[in-house]
């Protein structure tokens, strides 16, 4: 049964549709493939009792012939999304003991059209790495090796996309704040969608940096994200930065026709610190999208230097309000206290252990960079960025329909690599622009480093403009042909 | 501007974590590197800059002001790491 694990969703749904298998098998199969790979440590919490219970429901909806494009399809959700009576713990020893009472929108959306939860994927701490090693519960190794030497598999979403390329689940959900989608999918060959900021409801979410947070689908291909997408956002009131937009059948877009549709590229997403196979493959992507009929525009986006230090002022200042909720006194943990210690002995020694290290390192720069005296020299100052940055890609959409760039300025690399923060901060370098300024980006497989590695490319678009972002990326995926996938060695 | 010792006690103060006095330096050296190299942002002019506030441009949804939801203390407790009495439990704050 273990090929039901290389279905795409597009496959699934329809073999679903026509009886040829059903949900309980291909879940079934999905469980399998999850407990044979816990060498990946993929997964915080493996649900499968729910799922199979899904699944059956899911097999009485295709039977009655109400289904939904998602009904069936086993999905692996990132454990930042609160799901009702299933541990929540958002990568943390803060919230290891967190049982959401309330299911997240998204979530809840996911399972109204019919999808099957496998169980919840590990993270890096709060959604703040670009490894998964900021995990609590341990780092997760990608599928893809260097000969015996193990990979991250980017971050934060790395359970997620550990998932998706080890053939696991069919769609994962993820979370993108500074490139937490789309980077691990660069990183592990498997395709990442940020939709636009408000595109999809952040309730239930737990919050890293509120301004930045989307949620978004991890597949195995275009179309499956353009189905996952259309099964995951939309308005809620419970969101009131959700945005009452229709939502678009975004399968429809991929029409296979991108002639006429202007790209542009950015000069200043070239350097010469980028791997010249990336700059390569990005000229390659260029040759693709021209011949299937796109014009190619050069385009400058000229404060996209600035972007990351205006992005590690803005995302921890954020992080520092959100994460003042953990207290030990609503939900999570509680230090032991010694006897007499006071209530504000308790919140600083709770905090002091239920946080990781990198959390605390982002937590103590937000509360300083809103500090009496620091506020108009950082935040402020950031948010001015923030209004320059957006306006370079407003001015460059006057000009072209979507922008064409690397994803990463590296493929994946070793575990225990990167120790400097800032080093590991440049991960993002190509994502965060983008992120700052709210607007949808898809990453892509296109090629393989000279060491056998994947490689992405990422198409941004205009604001609630998926639908041409997922056309070009359908365009350039068919293009590209990418097959590769990672030697099984986990099982 | 760099941060010292002083300085970093003080933010942990406000942030509420408890640190050890020997963490304080290693600590200062980290929030110093970044902190440094976010320092280049003060190369660009902003003169005039409006600072971003909403980063997609709508308008908020208007609703009737009235209690949509409630009555879930249990559920709200059931998490908590002590409750009593249908309260959260805290260490004692008044003598």
């Amino acid at each position: 049964m273990t090929d039901l694990t290389d279905l795409t969703i597009a496959e699934a749904r329809d073999k679903l549709a026509a009886r040829e298998i059903s949900a309980r098998d291909l879940t079934k199969a999905a469980i399998d493939a999850m407990e044979g790979a816990r060498a990946l440590n993929a997964f915080v919490t493996e649900t499968p009792d729910r799922a199979l219970a899904m699944a059956d429901e899911a097999d009485k909806r295709l039977a009655s012939g109400d289904a939904q494009p998602m009904t069936g399809i086993p999905v692996a959700v990132k454990d930042l999304f609160c799901t009702k009576d299933v541990r929540t713990t958002a990568g943390s020893h803060m919230l290891e003991p967190f049982t959401p009472p309330y299911e997240s929108t998204v979530t809840a959306n996911l399972w109204a059209n019919g999808a099957v939860m496998i169980g919840k994927a590990n993270m890096d701490e709060f959604a703040m790495g670009s490894s998964n090693e900021s995990s609590y519960f341990g780092a997760v190794k990608n599928p893809w090796r260097l000969g015996d030497t193990d990979l991250v598999p980017g971050g934060s979403s790395g359970g997620s996309v550990a998932a998706i390329a080890a053939r696991i689940a069919q769609g994962a959900t993820g979370s993108d704040t500074g490139g937490s989608i789309r980077q691990p999918a660069a990183f592990t060959g498997t395709v990442g969608l940020k939709p636009t900021y408000g595109r999809c409801s952040r309730y239930g979410m737990v919050a890293f940096a509120s301004s930045l947070d989307q949620a978004g689908p991890l597949t195995r291909t275009v179309r499956d994200s353009a189905i996952m997408l259309g099964a995951m956002a939309g308005y809620d009131a419970k969101d009131s930065t959700s945005v009452d937009t229709p939502i678009p059948d975004y399968e429809k877009a991929l029409t296979g026709d991108i002639r006429g549709l202007k790209i542009g590229i950015p000069k200043e997403y070239h350097s010469d610190d980028t791997p010249k196979e990336i700059e390569a493959l990005w000229q390659q992507g260029k040759e693709w999208l021209r011949e299937a009929g796109a014009e190619i525009v050069d385009i400058s986006l000229p404060h996209t230097r600035f972007a990351l230090p205006t992005y590690y002022i803005v995302a921890p200042a954020e992080a520092s309000s959100n994460l003042a909720r953990y207290d030990g006194v609503r939900y999570g943990h509680r230090a032991t206290l010694e006897k007499g210690d006071d209530l504000n002995e308790m919140y600083e020694a709770t905090r002091a252990e239920g946080f990781g290290a990198e959390v605390i390192r982002r937590i103590m720069i937000g509360t300083y960079v809103l500090s009496a005296g620091y506020y108009d020299a950082y935040y402020l100052k950031a948010q001015k960025l923030r209004t320059l940055i957006a306006d370079d890609f407003h001015k460059a959409y006057e000009k072209v329909d979507v922008i064409l760039t690397p994803t990463t300025p590296n493929p994946a690399f070793a575990v225990g690599a990167k120790l400097d923060p800032i080093a590991m901060y440049y991960n993002d370098v190509f994502t965060v622009p983008a992120s700052l300024a709210g607007l949808p980006g898809i990453s892509v497989p296109a090629g393989l480093s000279s060491d056998g590695l994947p490689l992405g490319l990422q198409i941004l678009g205009r604001a609630f403009d998926e639908e041409t972002v997922l056309k070009v990326a359908d365009v350039m995926e068919q293009a590209a042909g990418f097959t590769a996938r990672p030697g099984v060695w986990w099982k | 501007m760099s941060v010292d010792k002083a300085t970093v006690k003080r933010i942990a103060n406000l942030a509420r974590f408890r640190i050890e006095d020997e963490r304080l330096e290693p600590l200062a050296g980290e929030l110093n590197n970044i902190l440094d190299w976010i320092e280049q942002l003060s190369q660009v002019d902003t003169d005039g800059v409006k600072p971003m506030t909403s980063v997609v441009d709508h308008a908020l949804h208007w609703r009737a002001d009235e209690v949509t939801d409630g009555g879930k203390r249990d559920a709200i407790l059931s998490n908590a790491p002590a409750s009593e009495f249908g309260f959260f439990a805290v260490p004692k704050v008044i003598e």
